[in-house]
This record gives structure tokens, C-alpha cells and sequence, in this order.
């Protein structure tokens, strides 16, 4: 019986949060600091024909404003975070990465054009009005589906077209597959675009010493590491003269991952520059138009099966929306090609996507990345299956799970950590039949649904099953320190946006050293600290981070246990840590505080054996062999007011395996967030934009985040546990779980609420008028 | 620059004194004038309500406000609830029903809380939802900031 792991931990970080106390970005106040204002697009695609910032340059307060011409060799495309999978046979992969400013063409709406330096952000502001810019607007590429028609605008004029990757892959032979085939089900599905949305927008504090010739940042990042080393590497400078932390962040969510967005790599160089500090803190409008998003793909996708509902072949072809650039490689796409098969047994799977560039903000993962596309298409391509056989939608799902006994079960494609997909463990027909008992399923069909109908009541049912590939690599690490008070200091290289690790983490070292959790300080994402690892993304935090902790405590354990064997004159196996103290187990006054201990190990005189370390200390790493596998199944009913078309949840089930549960209190957070994101992209956040690709809804009034008012009034999770065999502490992630299958089982419950004859939804984001018009086309 | 307008404010019981802009939003002077960071901007549009404080006593949004309003006025942020040696019973139900995660947007809970839960003791579920409407979070999905509320009002009662 683990002691701390496991357990209802209250966090360590929240009674700085709850007062106010804690730092983020913006709370920065530097002496003699200056402000940032960008000039953006207002078109989404123009030319540049006349820029003049003299204007701006002499109005007081201002102290400089830079265009591309003055950057100079700085001006260059920024870094390709993720690679082209080459693994992946005849990849084909067009680099275009985002430039800090417009030189000759705008591409998406909002990229910066120019940027003021002034006294305060009001005066940056006031400068943008000075400047003068001419822009020659051009045919925008504002369709994913036109992108690729022969003659459609280029968005990179040195390309033949706006293709900017094509990847193939299958598994087994599907042709064949489809000619055994006693159904074949195929549909055109599409999910359209959304918003991170972070409560906190984006912002950079950059401060150079040039004294000490140091430069410190602070970045709103989910990945101070990289960033430390990319930023080093453009500016000339030693990874050792750069130093960036992520203090707390008010959310991540994707898009604040190791991004180089324009700012990132501008703020910098400008404090350099100017040797004075400088804060860009972005408005809410600029994170709609000029932080990266994601969703948007159009899939033309069948399912061969059975007659009796085995499922014999998929095949999915599909085209992704990248937007103006691709830095984030082909995580996102790559990630719908690994979820399309999800929790079920394919034999044979063809998929192939095509990726095109358009003018819109560029695609980097947001929270689910690309996996909630993979699983709307498959779970649509079931419900449709399970119609066409007249078979129950829980039924065809059932007779497909992977059984118990094939972990660990090959995918058969690559996914986004270049590694072939392999699911390590777990027990899907179980947590099926435990998310079907908690909703009730067979008596909602055959009892309740029934009589509320009879009653009028338009109410509906949908059940959904889904995995998440998560805790992939490479690596992360950590150092543990027990100081001479006794208490432990943990540094790790991943930023945290409020997933606990201040208290996940500590659990993990407590366990070990059997001190408290509240004696843990925890130091995350400053490079000072801990300058190896990659960062907070892809669900990885308690697996990758986890473990890493759980290796280094093991460590600082053993030396706590070698010393304090020597001192009490014990033997190792008698001895045990509890309290802050090393007991001999049978005779509790025998002991050793871990401080004494601390303070014996790093002595002012007499010397440290040849051969040992000073100190209770020490570093160690973790990296999987492959990342781990999540799963649930969620089931949902609904009622929808026929008037309105407005979606009521009345009660949603979460049956899921994260494996071994750290903290249960902060996974069911992490369940919940993803949820309400989830119902966000099922029916209410859609970025709309028009012809022109002008966003039309690029503010939090029109731009819907689900209120505490559209959540249902419960949320009831079960936990399943099926450790990872790929990991000690045998976690898996879910910090993308909840956000994953909710779109797929929100439309099934609708259509199967509505009762329409020919209404089937293959489009998400939905919203009421949008509901209404496809019952309106269904009718006719 | 504008001409400058004196503002004298009372806030967490502190009397000010600061000459600004008439066009400085409260948000800002809140912040950047006053130091008490705190209270959190998230859209300066009025819809997220990260930036709730209290004016006389009433939850309002500080980013559709100038400073210059809020002369004369007694002001409560969210350094004004309670300390982390000493919480709020509002802040300790929070913290023991995990209602926060990235806490980002929690101050701004917060204060739309304390005069919804003075004049309402014994809420309902329904009407708890009701009075955090005006208030966007991203992490938690309400779940358990309403659990927390209702922990609060037992608290507090």
C-alpha cells in the first residue's frame, strides 16, 4: 500500500495561487522596462508594398520600432520544432516555417508587420496609428478543400501548389480486405477549426545584463529548455548565458509548447538590443488571430466489415489544414492517423493524408492534437456500420475490442514520436461494460427513453470509446536534494500550467523518502534549475517527467539508506524511512533525522570516501521505449429542444485507464477540463472564418468557451487501473483525455435524441442554428 | 501625453494616492500602479472576468473601468481575502475541492463569490452556476469550483 502515491493530496501550489502570491509573466515589474505593441495584417493574404514607421519612430515615448529590413541577419524563418517523419517511407514534407516579421507578404491575418518599443503599452499602442503601411490584398486560400485545386493562390509563391506534405501508410492490405467485404460503409467527415483559448494569453519578459552578459527570460512556454537552447543558438549566445523560465502559467493547452512564435524569438533580441527590459503581453484579440490553432481536416473515410460486425478494414483519406506555416512538422496529422482504429482490432488499415497550406493561423497541437479528428471519424464510421448491419451501437463496438490477452497489440502505423504505434496494455471490454452499467444503457433504451419520448422529451443516448497514445519521449529528468533542514528540494525540466506537478511530483519523492508531501519544494520549467528534458505536451507530464522523479528519489534513497546503515550500525534491510527520519524498523528511538543525515554527508571536515558523492543528492533521467496508451469509453444522454435546438447534457460517464492514478483529485481534474473543452468543440467553439479568411468571431463574446452554465450538472468517472509495463510507477497520461472522444459521442446522443429519418451529423463543431439546418436539410 | 488626474482609492483598507491618465483602465492601475498583481486580465473585453474585484462592495469587471471612476471609492482585490498563512474559508474550500487548477482565473472567481455567498448562504447547485456564469475557466470545467462553493457557503455558514 503505496503511503502518498494514489492518495487525495491537497496541492502544494495552490494557497499562493488562491491569494494572489504566485507569478505569472505579466506580474513582472523590471526597472526601466519597456513595452511591446505589434502592427498586424488586417488582410490574410497581401502583399507589401509600402511600409513607414518614421512617424511612429519620432512620437514621444517611443524609444525604437523595427520592421524586417531592421532586423537584419536576424530576420530569418524560424526552427522546425518537430521533424519530417522520414521513418515514414516516401514522406513528402515542404518546410515552411513562421518569419518574426512580414518582409514581402502577408500570410495569415495578424502576422506582425511592425513592432513599437515605448514607454508603456499605451504609448506602443498609440505609435501603431502613426505608421504607415500599404498593403495589396490578394486572393486568400481560405478553403482546406480549394487549397490543393490546381490554380488556387499560392500561399508560398516558390511552391508548385499549396501542397505541403503527403504521408501514406498502411497496415496489412485493405484492398484485399474490402473484397472480402460483406459491408462497406464510407462517409465524408469534417472537423473544423477551434482555439486553444487559455484563460492567460501569451507573454514574454526578456531582461539583458550586459555586465554580466546574461539574458534572462520569462515566457509564457510549455517548454523552457528548448526554448532556452533554440533562443541561444539564434542569438549568438552559449546555452549558459540564457536563461528562461516559465513562472506559473495560466494554461497551455498546445499552442504554448516550444513555438518560436514571432515574439518569442523578436522580445529577446530586442532587450539585447536596447539593454533595457522588455514585456510583450498579448491582448486577447491578438491570441485569436496570431496563436496557433488547430482541428481542421476533411476526411473521406469507409469501413469494411462483416456480416455479422467484425470489422475486416479502414480506410481514411484525409486533408489537414496546416495554415500559413508548419513548424510543429506533422505531430497533429500523424496523431489522426494513430487514433482512426482506436480501441479496435483492425486488421488492415490504409490511411493517407495530404496537407495543405492556407491563410490562416498556422496548426500546432491543441489539447487532444489531432487524436479527437481520429476518433470522431472512426466512432461516426461505426455508428454508421452498426445502422447498416442493424446491429446496437455498444454491440458492434463490443465485438471489435481488442481482447484482454493481445497487449502488447501492434497498431501497425507510425505515430508522431517516429516510433511504430504499439499499445502496451490494458482492458477495454471491461471499462466498456463499466461505462454501459454506470449510464445504465440497456434501461435508458428500453425503459426511460421510451416513456420520456411519450412524454415529448427529445432525449438521446451515445456512447463512445477511444484511446490516447501519451507519455511518449524522449526523456525528462530531475534532481533530488534533501537539505540539512530535512527538507527536499526536486528541480525537473518540464513547465507546469496547472496540472498539480508541485504536488504529483512531490508525492512521488515522499514516497521514496518518506517525508511529507508539503516538504517537498518542487522547482519546475526555470533552466537555471534543470537545464535537460523537452517539455509539458503530448499527456507526458507523470509519465515521462514521473518517472524521472521516481528514478532520482530511488537514488537519493539509496544513499540516505548506505549512510544511515553506517551511522545506526544497521543493516540496509533493517532500516526504514518515515517522518523525516531513518528508523531501525524494530526499534523506533534508534533513528536519524534525513537533516542530520544531510548535514552528515556533506561535512565541514574529515573527508568524503573515495568514491561517493557528498551530499543526499542526486540527478536521474527517464525516457519510455515507446509512449504508453490510455483508454476510455464515455457515454452521454441529451435532450435537445426541438425550438431552440439548444443541448442539454444530463449525464455524462467517464470509464477510464490512465493506469497507476498518482493523485486521484488532479486526474479528475484533468478529466473534467478536457470534457468541457470536448463540449466546446462538439457545440460551441467554432473560429469562423469567411471567404477572405477573415476571422469573424476573434473575441471571447463571439467565441464561445463552454460556461459553468452549459456543463452537465454531473460528471461520473470510474477509474480502471492497468499499469504500463513501460514505466516503474506504470502511469500512462491523461491530460488530453477528456477533450478526445466527446465531439463523437455528443453527435451520436444528439441524432440518436432527435430521431430524425436521414439526419446523420459528420461535421463538428455543431451549434444550435447549425443543428437546425441539417434537421431542416434531413427533412427535405 | 494627456493631462494627469489625481485618484485616491481605498484598497484592502490602504488608501492610495496616484496621479494617472484618465484613459488607465482600473485593471491596469490595480496592477501596475498599485502592485497588487493579483487581479488577472484575460480579455479586456469584459466577458472572462479573470479581472473581478469588489468596488463598494460589488463584484464588478476592473478592465471596463478607468481608474479615475474609481476615485473615492473602497476597493477589495483578491490580496484582500485572505493570506496563505490565513485563508479565507472561500479560498480553503477551493483549495480542498481542488476547484483550480492553472489558477489563472480564480481571483476573479473569487471575488464574484464573496458578495454572491453573503447574500446567498444556503445556494443551490442551479444557482451557484448561475452566479459563476460571468466567469470563464478553462481548466476545471466548473466541476469542482461549484463543489467548492458549496463546500464554502457550509463554511462560511
Amino acid at each position: 500500500m503505496n503511503k502518498y502515491i494514489g492518495q487525495k493530496i491537497k496541492r502544494n501550489e495552490d494557497p499562493r495561487l488562491l491569494t494572489g502570491q504566485a507569478m505569472f509573466v505579466d506580474d513582472l515589474d523590471l526597472p526601466g522596462m519597456l513595452h511591446v505593441a505589434f502592427l498586424r495584417s488586417d488582410y490574410a493574404h497581401a502583399r507589401l508594398n509600402r511600409l513607414d514607421v518614421s512617424a511612429a519612430r519620432r512620437r514621444p515615448g517611443v524609444v525604437a520600432v523595427y520592421t524586417a529590413e531592421d532586423l537584419g541577419d536576424y530576420w530569418r524563418p524560424g526552427p522546425l520544432n518537430v521533424p519530417a517523419p522520414h521513418a515514414i517511407k516516401g514522406t513528402i514534407f515542404h518546410r515552411r516555417t513562421q518569419v518574426p516579421l512580414v518582409k514581402d507578404k502577408v500570410r495569415y491575418l495578424g502576422e506582425p508587420i511592425a513592432m513599437v518599443i515605448a514607454e508603456s503599452r499605451y504609448l506602443a499602442e498609440d505609435a501603431l496609428t502613426d505608421i504607415v503601411v500599404e498593403l495589396d490584398p490578394l486572393e486568400a486560400v481560405a478553403d482546406l478543400e480549394k487549397a490543393l485545386a490546381p490554380g488556387a493562390p499560392l500561399v508560398h509563391d516558390d511552391l508548385d501548389s499549396n501542397l505541403a506534405a503527403h504521408v501514406v501508410q498502411e497496415k496489412g492490405n485493405y484492398a484485399e480486405a474490402r473484397q472480402r467485404a460483406d459491408v462497406v460503409v464510407r462517409r465524408r467527415i469534417v472537423v473544423d477549426r477551434g482555439a486553444a483559448a487559455a484563460m492567460e494569453n501569451r507573454g514574454i519578459v526578456a531582461s539583458w545584463d550586459a555586465r554580466s552578459q546574461h539574458l534572462t527570460v520569462w515566457d509564457t512556454t510549455q517548454a523552457p529548455i528548448p526554448i532556452r537552447n533554440g533562443l541561444a543558438g539564434m542569438l549568438g549566445l552559449s546555452e549558459h548565458q540564457v536563461r528562461v523560465i516559465a513562472p506559473f502559467i495560466g494554461g497551455g493547452f498546445g499552442p504554448k509548447i516550444m513555438m518560436f512564435m514571432p515574439e518569442e524569438i523578436l522580445i529577446p533580441w530586442v532587450a539585447i538590443r536596447l539593454k533595457r527590459p522588455i514585456k510583450w503581453i498579448e491582448d486577447r484579440r491578438e491570441n485569436f488571430l496570431a496563436t496557433s490553432q488547430e482541428r481542421g481536416q476533411v476526411h473521406e473515410a469507409e469501413i469494411a466489415l462483416t456480416r455479422d460486425g467484425k470489422i475486416l478494414g479502414i480506410k481514411d483519406v484525409f486533408l489537414h489544414d496546416t495554415g500559413a506555416y508548419n513548424p510543429y512538422g506533422l505531430t497533429v496529422p500523424l496523431n489522426t492517423q494513430t487514433h482512426t482504429t482506436g480501441p479496435y482490432d483492425v486488421p488492415n488499415h490504409y490511411t493517407e493524408f495530404k496537407v495543405a497550406f492556407t491563410n490562416k493561423m498556422y496548426v500546432t497541437p491543441v489539447r487532444g492534437a489531432g487524436r479527437p479528428q481520429g476518433v470522431f471519424v472512426l466512432e461516426r464510421l461505426m455508428d454508421a456500420a452498426a445502422k447498416e448491419l442493424g446491429l446496437d451501437p455498444v454491440e458492434i463496438r463490443r465485438r471489435n475490442l481488442i481482447p484482454p490477452d493481445a497487449f502488447p497489440y501492434q497498431q501497425g502505423i507510425i505515430g508522431q514520436d517516429f516510433i511504430w504505434q504499439s499499445y502496451d496494455s490494458g482492458n477495454y471490454p471491461a471499462l466498456l461494460n463499466k461505462a454501459v452499467t454506470a449510464i445504465g444503457y440497456e434501461r435508458f433504451v428500453k425503459e426511460e427513453q421510451p416513456r420520456l419520448r411519450a412524454a415529448g422529451k427529445r432525449v438521446g443516448i451515445g456512447l463512445a470509446c477511444f484511446i490516447e497514445s501519451c507519455g511518449v519521449g524522449p526523456y525528462e529528468g530531475a534532481r533530488i536534494t534533501v537539505e540539512a533542514s530535512g527538507k527536499v528540494t526536486l528541480a525537473t525540466g518540464v513547465g507546469t500550467q496547472g496540472q498539480g506537478h508541485f504536488t504529483s511530483l512531490a508525492q512521488i519523492v515522499a514516497e521514496q523518502l518518506g517525508v511529507d508531501v508539503r516538504d517537498v519544494h518542487v522547482i519546475t520549467g526555470d533552466t537555471a534549475e534543470f537545464h535537460w528534458g523537452t517539455g509539458t505536451f503530448a499527456s507526458r507530464g507523470a509519465v515521462v517527467a514521473g518517472n524521472a522523479v521516481h528514478a532520482a528519489a530511488s537514488r537519493v534513497r539509496s544513499k540516505i539508506l548506505k549512510l544511515a546503515s553506517q551511522l545506526l550500525e544497521t543493516p540496509e534491510e533493517e532500516l526504514e524511512l518515515s517522518n523525516g527520519q531513518v528508523r531501525v524498523a524494530d526499534i523506533p528511538a534508534r533513528s536519524i533525522s534525513l537533516g542530520e543525515l544531510a548535514i552528515r554527508a556533506n561535512p565541514m571536515r574529515g573527508s568524503v570516501e573515495p568514491g561517493t558523492e557528498p551530499g543526499l543528492e542526486a540527478t536521474d533521467y527517464f525516457g519510455p521505449k515507446y509512449g504508453a496508451t490510455a483508454s476510455g469509453v464515455v457515454a452521454m444522454i441529451v435532450e435537445v429542444d426541438p425550438e431552440t435546438m439548444l443541448v442539454e447534457i444530463k449525464r455524462l460517464v467517464v470509464a477510464h485507464d490512465c493506469g497507476t492514478l498518482l493523485n486521484p483529485l488532479i486526474v479528475d481534474g484533468q478529466i473534467h477540463g478536457g470534457l468541457s473543452m470536448g463540449i466546446g468543440n462538439a457545440f460551441y467553439e467554432q473560429l469562423i472564418y469567411d471567404e477572405n479568411a477573415q476571422l469573424l468571431n476573434a473575441s471571447l463574446m463571439d467565441y464561445l468557451l463552454p460556461r459553468s452554465t452549459d456543463m452537465p450538472p454531473d460528471i461520473e468517472i470510474i477509474h480502471q487501473e492497468t499499469p504500463s509495463p513501460l514505466n516503474p510507477l506504470g502511469t500512462k497520461g491523461v491530460g488530453e483525455a477528456g477533450a478526445i472522444p466527446i465531439p463523437a459521442v455528443f453527435v451520436q446522443a444528439v441524432e440518436n435524441a432527435l430521431a430524425e429519418p436521414g439526419l446523420e451529423i459528420l461535421e463538428t463543431p455543431l451549434s444550435p442554428n447549425r443543428l437546425f439546418e441539417l434537421v431542416q436539410a434531413a427533412r427535405r | 501625453m494627456s493631462q494627469l488626474l489625481p485618484v485616491v482609492v481605498n484598497v484592502n483598507g490602504t488608501r492610495y494616492e496616484r496621479q494617472v491618465e484618465p484613459r488607465l483602465l482600473l485593471s491596469d492601475f490595480i496592477r501596475h500602479e498599485l502592485g497588487l498583481t493579483g487581479t488577472h486580465v484575460g480579455c479586456e473585453q469584459g466577458v472572462c472576468g479573470a479581472c473581478t474585484i469588489l468596488f463598494d462592495g460589488q463584484a464588478v469587471r476592473s478592465c471596463l473601468m478607468f481608474a479615475v471612476q474609481a476615485n473615492g471609492h473602497d476597493l477589495r482585490t483578491v490580496e484582500g481575502l485572505g493570506t496563505v498563512e490565513k485563508l479565507h474559508p472561500l479560498q480553503e474550500a477551493f483549495w480542498e475541492a481542488h476547484g483550480l487548477q492553472c489558477g489563472f482565473c480564480t481571483p476573479g472567481f473569487l471575488m464574484a463569490l464573496v458578495p454572491f455567498l453573503e447574500k446567498n448562504p444556503n445556494p443551490t447547485e442551479e444557482a451557484i452556476r448561475e452566479a459563476i456564469a460571468g466567469n470563464l475557466c478553462r481548466c476545471t470545467g466548473y466541476y469542482n469550483i461549484v463543489k467548492a462553493v458549496k463546500l464554502a457557503a457550509e463554511k462560511m455558514r
